[in-house]
């Protein structure tokens, strides 16, 4: 691994995510593993018929939180590179949303820094999801969190 | 003191703006300008255990003291649970 090289891409995108770019980024003569992740929109959710999900972020502060975990990773694992990417606005069924790719000498720190890695996107990166389903639409926070009852407040006043 | 005010996702349509700048007085913390927008938007309540607040794009908790001009953003529950 060259140490001019940087170990670390962090990206917030509109466009489709290219798996490529992520593996060509990681990829180094010195490693000899990469995991990957990629979070894509499912087309059911909590009894819900999805039609699309849709993303924004807080512009600035999104990077910086991205970044702050691509550091942790690296320095609590022996890896050599980590790319995070994440999508923004609509994203429709079975694309992309998030990718995680992290390369390292031997499998095994590949892949608890990946899942370190999108674990921790999703409790601190301010990026927020709306489901748009069949019927209505919902923000999508804490699954056991009270954005629930916010979001109940919300439907209670439409109604 | 100004203190600009930025809303995200459920609490932008809610408050149906995206930001505004508000004038508090000094010794103001995050709990005095959060406790000022309770008071305008009483629903809010329902969201105080999980909104969380970022000071110049850094997290922080209730306590930390304003300055002037600083941007505090409101950052309700950030997505999850669609993956696991």
């Amino acid at each position: 691994m060259s140490d001019t090289q940087p170990r670390i891409l962090c990206k917030i995108t509109d466009q489709s995510i290219n798996m490529q770019e992520l593996a060509d980024f990681v990829a180094d003569p010195a490693a000899g593993a990469m995991a990957t992740f990629v979070g894509m929109t499912r087309n059911t959710n909590d009894g819900r018929q999805v039609v699309r999900l849709e993303y924004e972020c807080y512009p600035g502060m999104a990077e910086k939180e991205m970044s702050k975990i691509a550091h942790e990773a690296l320095s609590r694992w022996p890896i050599t590179k980590v790319a995070m990417v994440h999508r923004l606005g609509r994203v429709d069924i079975g694309e992309a949303s998030v990718a995680i790719a992290v390369s390292s000498g031997h499998r095994h720190a590949a892949f608890e820094a990946c899942h370190y890695a999108i674990n921790q996107l999703k409790e601190t990166v301010p990026i927020w999801k709306k489901e748009l389903y069949e019927g209505g639409e919902l923000w999508i926070g804490s699954q056991t969190g009270a954005t629930g009852s916010f979001q109940r407040v919300q439907e209670e006043d439409r109604a | 003191m100004h203190i600009k005010l930025r809303y995200f996702a459920s609490l932008r349509e809610r408050l149906k703006r995206s930001e505004e700048t508000v004038e508090v007085p000094e010794g103001a913390t995050v709990a005095t300008v959060w406790n000022q927008l309770k008071d305008k938007h009483p629903e809010l309540a329902v969201i105080e255990r999980s909104v969380a607040f970022a000071v110049a794009q850094e997290y922080v908790d209730k306590t930390h003291l304003l300055q002037d001009n600083d941007e505090l953003a409101f950052i309700p529950p950030v997505s999850g649970g669609l993956y696991v």
